[in-house]
């Protein structure tokens, strides 16, 4: 890099100008790969659902939330939200679940619909193909105990054991004796799951659904049975909903504040720094296009309180270069040749640099292990601008001062540097 | 300029500052948001009609009998923000249909409601945040200081870089309670995080000159006076303690006239931190160093 100042800095240009254009909110970046923007920029609805886990045994609290997830997920998606984010988190008997809609419309049916408790039953089937018809049986999710994923002792396939209570094992015995040979549908939420077909009569309550599983798919239909079969119910305890034209808004005004504070930045270093400044201004604008690039390709999604983050950071990425730029200020009044000056004060100002900036990236480390989802957002741009910042202002700004200052021609900067 | 010569000015002046601000969060206590306590926040516009805050306090009152709402007008988004207890979803939307019936042009911008347990848990979790925010950098204020040269011992480098994090945290919390108490500003989990952040760049501002001591005390040593080397110090990085934050003003700034209404408390808490971070680093933090040192005695 000391004898390549050139190709490097020209490598970390054309890689800025690529992420430019990837994450340009226009264009070809945005067909490739739209951003992710969370729902207080978008708007949508944050809700919060605290499952009652009582009744349920400790060994199927996992199972249950797992199943209750897949509900809701299904729930969801009928309304049509592109991917909602759904996310567990448990302490105890008491579970919460986390549902992230952005963009609906109509959020009280969605709440409505998820905050059913799932419902499972049983069926008949007569007839075949597309006469097929389901017919209603007394047989539903409460006279079930639980449902595990087990293995067939002689073949190791996975398979699916549901346990009835004393009740539904002798409506399961009379239902299986009436259908030997017939399958038997399965319902959760009025949706078909599974249609095993009855090998034999089954008198003490614990069915086998055997065939054809995966360990993934076997373990999915046992949550499913636990999610209708046991009493875990929900409540919502908690609402943010933002609406798309405040989100909107707030996404424009964050983006104008941002781009106002970086020119007010440019403009202070050009004109305290000069020429220094002026490099600073362009690492600026190169740090700026390569944050924005990681946070689109992790990705991130880009929360207000996240956005506001990164834009203090453009603020704190300068600061390395002012420290910089006040050392070789310092070097130069000694009396050392322009580029050894320009070394002596990137090496010396270094330390405090990287001290300095250490208490913000603890700060931000700790806000992002403890803390909800919305300041999570702010915590992780807040330490990624932050790392990349200290790339940039020792790398990029070194990069064009050791291209642009020899020793021959920095004559000229010398009366510039205050 | 010589500033550690009138610390005693910089001292009184930052212990009036921090004592109004201990007092204010003493008598005012902080309001928290429904975020924190539970509760409901509902903010919408109704554009088509000059409604005053009194008019939706009324409507709210009588006709949706919601006797606990309290009203706020927020001039920059011209909506209402209307404060209550927990409702149910159904509630929500009876008093989204009722509202929408008195007032056509009525827009929800935005609802929230928490119950009181998720918001003590969120609480909780803030208040750790914190304790751990300050343990993780009082651990680094450690390490970072752990070879000192005399007349400084290590300790004093980390109790004073402290003891500013705690002034430049204590005054914006202050004003935090200050506006609660008059403006009915409320403090959510972005007011917990702006001080957080003000911690950090606390530490920042104060590393910068201590290390400039640090150095210059090895290069001086015996042959300048301690209070000397502080004081040159501190004028030697005088320029880059305002510009580096002076930089970070001008973006908080621009995010406070241009930014987002919902920022505008968050943005607040750090620029008031952020111009009380430079003023503790130049006028607090290397003064108090002089004033614990053997040399220039007991004083203070």
């Amino acid at each position: 890099m000391r004898r390549h100042p050139g190709l490097f800095l020209s490598m970390i240009v054309i890689v800025a100008i690529a992420a430019g254009f990837f994450v340009y909110p226009k264009g070809i970046g945005t067909k490739w790969m739209p951003w992710k923007l969370g729902l207080d920029l978008v708007g949508g609805s944050h809700l919060v659902y605290q499952v009652d886990l009582s009744n349920v045994s400790s060994t199927d609290q996992s199972s249950v939330i797992a199943g209750l997830r897949d509900v809701i997920d299904k729930r969801v998606n009928l309304f049509g939200v592109s991917e909602p984010q759904i996310y567990t988190a448990q302490s105890g008997n008491q579970a919460q679940l986390i549902v992230e809609l952005a963009g609906v419309n109509n959020v009280s049916d969605a709440i409505n619909q998820i905050g059913q408790t799932p419902l499972l039953d049983f069926r008949e089937v007569q007839g075949t193909g597309s006469s097929t018809q389901y017919v209603y049986t007394n047989l539903t999710g409460e006279y079930i105990t639980g449902a595990q994923m087990t293995f067939e002792p002689t073949t190791n396939a996975p398979q699916v054991t549901v346990t009835f209570n004393k009740d539904g094992s002798q409506i399961f015995d009379e239902m299986t004796k009436a259908n030997v040979g017939k399958p038997l549908a399965i319902f959760l939420d009025n949706q078909l799951i599974e249609a095993p077909v009855v090998q034999e009569e089954i008198p003490d309550g614990k069915a086998v659904i055997s065939g054809g599983f995966t360990i993934a798919s076997a373990q999915q239909l046992a949550q499913r049975f636990n999610a209708g079969a046991l009493p875990a119910p929900i409540t919502l305890v908690s609402q943010q909903t933002i609406s798309p034209t405040l989100g909107t808004n707030s996404l424009k005004e964050v983006a104008f504040a941002g781009l106002i504070g970086t020119l007010l930045v440019m403009l202070f270093m050009i004109f305290y720094y000069r020429l220094f400044g002026l490099f600073a201004a362009l690492s600026l604008v190169i740090y700026i296009a390569l944050t924005l690039g990681i946070f689109k390709i992790i990705p991130i999604t880009l929360s207000l309180a996240g956005l506001a983050g990164f834009i203090l950071t453009i603020g704190m990425a300068v600061d390395a270069n002012v420290l910089i730029f006040e050392r070789i200020k310092e070097e130069f009044k000694r009396g050392l040749p322009h580029a050894s000056a320009v070394e002596e004060g990137f090496r010396r100002a270094w330390p405090s640099i990287r001290d300095s900036n250490m208490s913000t990236i603890i700060t931000a480390i700790i806000l992002y292990y403890f803390t909800s989802s919305f300041v999570r957002g702010f915590a992780l741009t807040l330490l990624i601008g932050v790392v990349v910042s200290l790339f940039s202002a020792i790398t990029t700004t070194r990069l064009f001062l050791r291209l642009f200052i020899k020793d021959k021609s920095a004559a000229s900067q010398n009366s510039n540097s205050k | 300029m010589n500033i550690v010569g009138h610390k005693k000015i910089w001292f009184a002046i930052s212990t009036i500052l921090v004592g109004i601000a201990l007092v204010s969060i003493g008598v005012f206590h902080f309001q928290e948001s429904a975020e924190f306590k539970g509760g409901t926040l509902w903010e919408f516009t109704v554009p088509a009609q000059s409604l005053s805050s009194a008019d939706v306090q009324s409507e709210f009152i009588n006709n949706l009998h919601i006797i606990d709402a309290q009203t706020n007008y927020d001039p920059t988004n011209h909506s209402f923000l209307v404060r209550f207890g927990t409702v149910t979803e159904a509630a929500h939307q009876a008093d989204l249909a009722a509202l929408t019936a008195a007032w056509p042009s009525f827009q929800e911008l935005s609802f929230q409601s928490i119950s009181s347990s998720v918001g003590a848990s969120l609480l909780q979790s803030s208040i750790i945040a914190i304790l751990l925010v300050i343990i993780g950098i009082s651990l680094y204020i450690a390490f970072a200081f752990r070879k000192a040269s005399r007349p400084v011992s290590s300790w004093k480098y980390g109790w004073i870089t402290l003891l500013t994090l705690f002034h430049d945290v204590a005054i914006p919390a202050g004003l935090l309670a200050i506006l609660g108490h008059y403006n009915n500003v409320q403090i959510d989990s972005n007011s917990i995080v702006a001080l957080l952040v003000v911690m950090g760049f606390s530490v920042h501002d104060t590393i910068v000159v201590f290390y400039r001591i640090r150095e210059n005390i090895i290069n001086h040593r015996g042959k300048t006076p301690f209070e000397t080397i502080v004081n040159d110090s501190v004028n030697q990085t005088i320029a880059r303690s305002i510009n580096t934050s002076f930089t970070l003003i001008l973006v908080l700034l621009a995010l406070y006239f241009m930014g987002p209404a919902d920022l505008k408390y968050f943005v607040l808490v750090l620029l008031v931190g952020v111009i009380t971070g430079i003023y503790s680093s130049i006028f607090i933090a290397s003064p108090a160093l002089v004033a614990i040192s053997p040399k220039e005695g007991i004083s203070k």
